[in-house]
């Protein structure tokens, strides 16, 4: 039976009828698959979750050990069965390349594979396993970057900019602000890929996901958190990490001289940099750009794509320039704001 | 051009005129001439020709990607150079190595570009070029860097280069031209002071900041002159011996539209008023002298049937002498002594007002301003010289209070510049019946905050597209405050407001509660 047939857009997001499934709700469900901890995707208080044990973790440390009623640890590649047994739904997990834990849901059910991509990006990133074409029926890809004038530049090239202006500004204090989850723990790695080997200070919404990120055998070096630094002056010249909302905020005043830099997909645009007074903006996105969007469609080559959240008037355009039926699945609430891009 | 390209990279990015300032100064301390000379004209806006068309632009670009992915990546980026930049693909990529031209080979080689040439010169340059030269030169090339620098700071910046008082500098700027290499040469003692007694220049104008109610409660009455704010525009008329123009604030040339009123003056004179349409004594709507505006040859029929004057209230010169350095007051007196020798419909003397204290100030601005053809009160320090740029605590102006409706939000596009990637320009409507006529556009009023709760309403409630446009449910009140609204033959619902803006949000009306067009009809100002 064609996908379009069991699956719908309500309230709380997406949702499998034969399942009685939905997949990253944004309100509380009864049964839930979640494709990766970002808080846009990933609430607290369902009943039953179902997500890769790297993703549960990260809810538990998020949101506490009670964040849903009953949590199913699901292994890549390992199907399970959902719905009625006589006439069931198949869900596997594959990895999606996103963030620690990330993953795609392909769904069965009557004859029809549909693959939810979830948010997914191609390039490496060490600490997840990269993201695997799926064939499928049905594609549903994110569409954050969906735009021609989204290319992300390679991360060492964005890393050297940041390692230069701390040559050139060797007196300041440059405060780098990035999403606790995923991009904070990106950007050590391409720090220390680099060859930077000093401590990096972490501003405290930030310490208990690399925690995390170290239990699960990720090497992020010295990290030491700003409040256990007693004289704040021997900052000048450091990277700090912080959350992007701490950027502006009373926090940062105690550091001395600060230059903002600022990490994220969204960077690439100059204006949505300099809404945040960013000085340095490091293009740096736990998405596809464009020409990797496009490369995903054609390497997955569904029989149908169907676009979500960001940009999709353009993917979807673009889709059916490419030959493929496409249509945008109109739904709200995932943030692309500038925090998880 | 590479150094040109990362000075404005870095302005962009840099906040804080200070450290602005430092990085223009570092750049003319070390770049040569000329290329440093066109850097400050670009920076300061006195390029005074294109090298090249936002559509040329545009037609190459779409030689090379697909007309709708162009339209909808200039609808989310909001700037035409930087889409461009960032969609451009080189034929071949830049091999890291080729050297760009300097700024003034660019400048050069476009300025004597056959229109044929253009296109190729264009593309060999944007090939060879990383996203942000490419998103500089398209700045450059079309004048519009707007990189939050402005001509005075520009000024200010040579001024403290040359250790010379910025009055200097100002006084000669409308003189000199592009690249500045007398004025550089003299600023660095290597030459003489640049001579330009044969020109008619312009005179960087006063400016006045909005009033506080602290500072106006606090304000001594007796220390200020008090004039009424007429409702035109701002001119400077200059006559010397080298000839006569009309300005406008910013120093646009305007003589051509008004001849009429030009042709009555022949004294040796600096003068500062109100452009405004008059009929003997009697001054009409701003509505009429918009017909006036921007007409290069006005007929012989619209100059008699709208005549236009000046009220004056400032003398900056007089038969060669600056008056700049005298207090108000003395100006006054000359100014006032002037116009009563020289009587005549073109030129009248602006009012003013004295009042004792507090309470009667505010007595007279609503009584000023019960007149809809005044804007407010100027408050003038009388002890003021005049002083070019905003100065702070000697001009206020305090306009009259806004009028305000209720309307709701019917289209939504996206805005440019700061608010760029984000629904920041709204249409809003008044009801005729059950129906919902646009009467205005507002883009500004809100806080950053708000700003990023109305894009993700209208994200939410978007109903249609019409190309960038959004139509909206019709669910949303916003508070809207205007200066004044006239009638129009070019809108549906036969109104205009003027200065447009976004008072409030009324996330808590509902729409069937927001004012009809009768009532907004209600407030057209009469003459």
């Amino acid at each position: 039976m064609h996908p379009q047939d069991w699956i719908s857009v309500e309230e709380a997001g997406l949702y499998c009828h034969p399942a009685k499934l939905y997949i990253d709700p944004m309100l509380p469900v009864d049964s839930a698959v979640v494709t990766h901890g970002h808080a846009d995707h990933a609430r607290a208080g369902h009943q039953h979750v179902f997500a890769s044990a790297e993703t549960l973790a990260i809810m538990k440390t998020r949101y506490g050990e009670e964040m849903a009623e009953q949590t199913t640890a699901l292994r890549m590649g390992s199907p399970v069965t959902l719905g009625n047994d006589t006439d069931p739904v198949t869900m596997t997990l594959y990895p999606a390349g996103h963030i620690l834990g990330s993953t795609q849901v392909l769904l069965e059910y009557r004859g029809y594979r549909l693959v939810i991509s979830g948010d997914y990006k191609r390039r490496h990133d060490p600490t997840c396993p990269p993201f695997e074409i799926v064939p499928c029926d049905v594609f549903i890809t994110e569409a954050t970057f969906g735009l021609p004038v989204f290319t992300h530049p390679p991360l060492s090239h964005e890393i050297d900019k940041l390692l230069t202006s701390l040559a050139v500004f060797s007196d300041r204090c440059h405060l780098v602000g990035t999403y606790a989850l995923g991009k904070c723990q990106r950007v050590i790695i391409g720090l220390r890929e680099a060859g930077y080997s000093k401590p990096i200070y972490l501003h405290g919404a930030l310490q208990k996901l690399c925690d995390l990120y170290q239990q699960y055998d990720i090497e992020l070096g010295e990290l030491i958190p700003v409040n256990d630094v007693a004289d704040k002056s021997s900052l000048a010249g450091e990277i700090v990490l912080a959350p992007p909302s701490a950027l502006a905020d009373r926090w940062s005043r105690s550091l001395p001289n600060v230059r903002t830099v600022m990490a994220s997909g969204w960077m690439q645009i100059r204006a949505r940099a300099r809404q945040r007074q960013v000085e340095l903006p490091l293009i740096i996105s736990d998405h596809c750009d464009w020409p990797e969007l496009l490369q995903t469609i054609e390497e997955v080559s569904p029989k149908e794509v169907w676009v979500t959240h960001g940009r999709e008037d353009a993917l979807v355009y673009q889709a059916n320039l490419m030959g493929f039926k496409a249509k945008a699945l109109s739904m709200v609430g995932y943030d692309d704001d500038e925090e998880t891009g | 051009m590479e150094a040109f390209s990362d000075l404005l990279e870095q302005l962009y990015f840099t906040s804080g005129t200070n450290a602005k300032a430092a990085l223009i100064s570092h750049y003319i301390a070390t770049t040569p001439d000329p290329d440093r000379g066109w850097a400050m004209a670009a920076i300061a806006g006195e390029l005074k020709f294109d090298f090249f068309k936002r559509n040329t632009i545009k037609a190459l670009m779409l030689e090379r990607i697909d007309e709708n992915l162009f339209a909808m990546s200039y609808d989310y980026v909001g700037e035409m150079s930087e889409t461009v930049a960032h969609l451009w693909q080189p034929e071949t990529p830049p091999s890291g190595d080729v050297e760009l031209p300097g700024l003034n080979e660019v400048v050069d080689t476009f300025r004597n570009a056959k229109r044929t040439e253009v296109k190729p010169l264009l593309v060999a340059l944007l090939d060879n070029m990383t996203a942000s030269q490419r998103w500089a030169l398209i700045k450059l090339g079309t004048r519009g860097l707007r990189i939050g620098v402005s001509a005075r700071s520009i000024k200010q910046i040579l001024a403290n280069y040359g250790g010379v008082p910025i009055e200097e500098i100002e006084a000669l700027w409308h003189g000199v031209e592009p690249p500045y290499t007398e004025l550089l040469s003299w600023l660095e003692n290597k030459g003489p002071k640049p001579d330009i007694s044969d020109r008619v220049t312009f005179h960087p104008v006063m400016l006045s900041h909005p009033i506080d109610d602290d500072t106006r409660e606090k304000l001594a009455a007796s220390e200020w002159q008090i004039e009424p704010k007429f409702d035109g525009i701002r001119v400077q008329l200059v006559s010397a011996p080298a000839g006569k123009a009309l300005f406008s604030r910013t120093g646009d040339d305007i003589s051509g539209s008004f001849p009429d009123l030009l042709d009555t003056i022949d004294h040796n004179l600096v003068l500062d008023g109100e452009l405004l349409v008059m009929h003997g004594d009697k001054v009409d709507t701003f509505n009429q002298l918009q017909q006036r505006l921007n007409k290069k040859k006005p007929s012989a029929k619209l100059m008699q049937s709208l005549p236009v004057a000046v009220m004056a209230y400032d003398l900056l010169e007089l038969d060669g002498e600056s008056l700049m350095g005298l207090p108000l007051t003395e100006r006054r007196l000359r100014l006032t002594d002037y116009i009563e020798k020289h009587p005549g419909e073109r030129l009248h003397l602006s009012p003013t007002y004295s009042v004792t204290d507090v309470a009667a100030l505010e007595k007279l601005h609503q009584q000023v301003t019960e007149d809809t053809a005044i804007e407010g009160l100027m408050l003038k320090r009388k002890d003021s010289t005049y002083i070019p740029g905003r100065p702070k605590g000697l001009w206020y102006k305090w306009k009259r209070d806004p009028l305000l409706i209720d309307a709701v939000v019917m289209y939504a596009q996206r805005g440019h510049g700061k608010r760029s990637s984000f629904y920041s320009d709204f249409t809003f409507g008044a009801w005729e019946g059950d129906t919902l006529l646009p009467v205005g556009k507002a883009y500004s009023g809100f806080t950053d905050e708000e700003l990023k709760k109305l894009d993700n309403w209208v994200r939410r409630n978007a109903v249609g597209r019409f190309g960038p446009v959004r139509e909206v449910k019709k669910e949303l009140v916003v508070e809207v405050a205007f200066d004044a609204v006239h009638p129009s033959s070019r809108h549906k619902s036969g109104v205009a407001m003027r200065f447009p803006r976004i008072h409030r949000i009324r996330w808590d009306k509902p729409a069937a509660e927001a004012d009809t067009l009768e009532s907004v009809k209600g407030l057209i100002e009469t003459a």
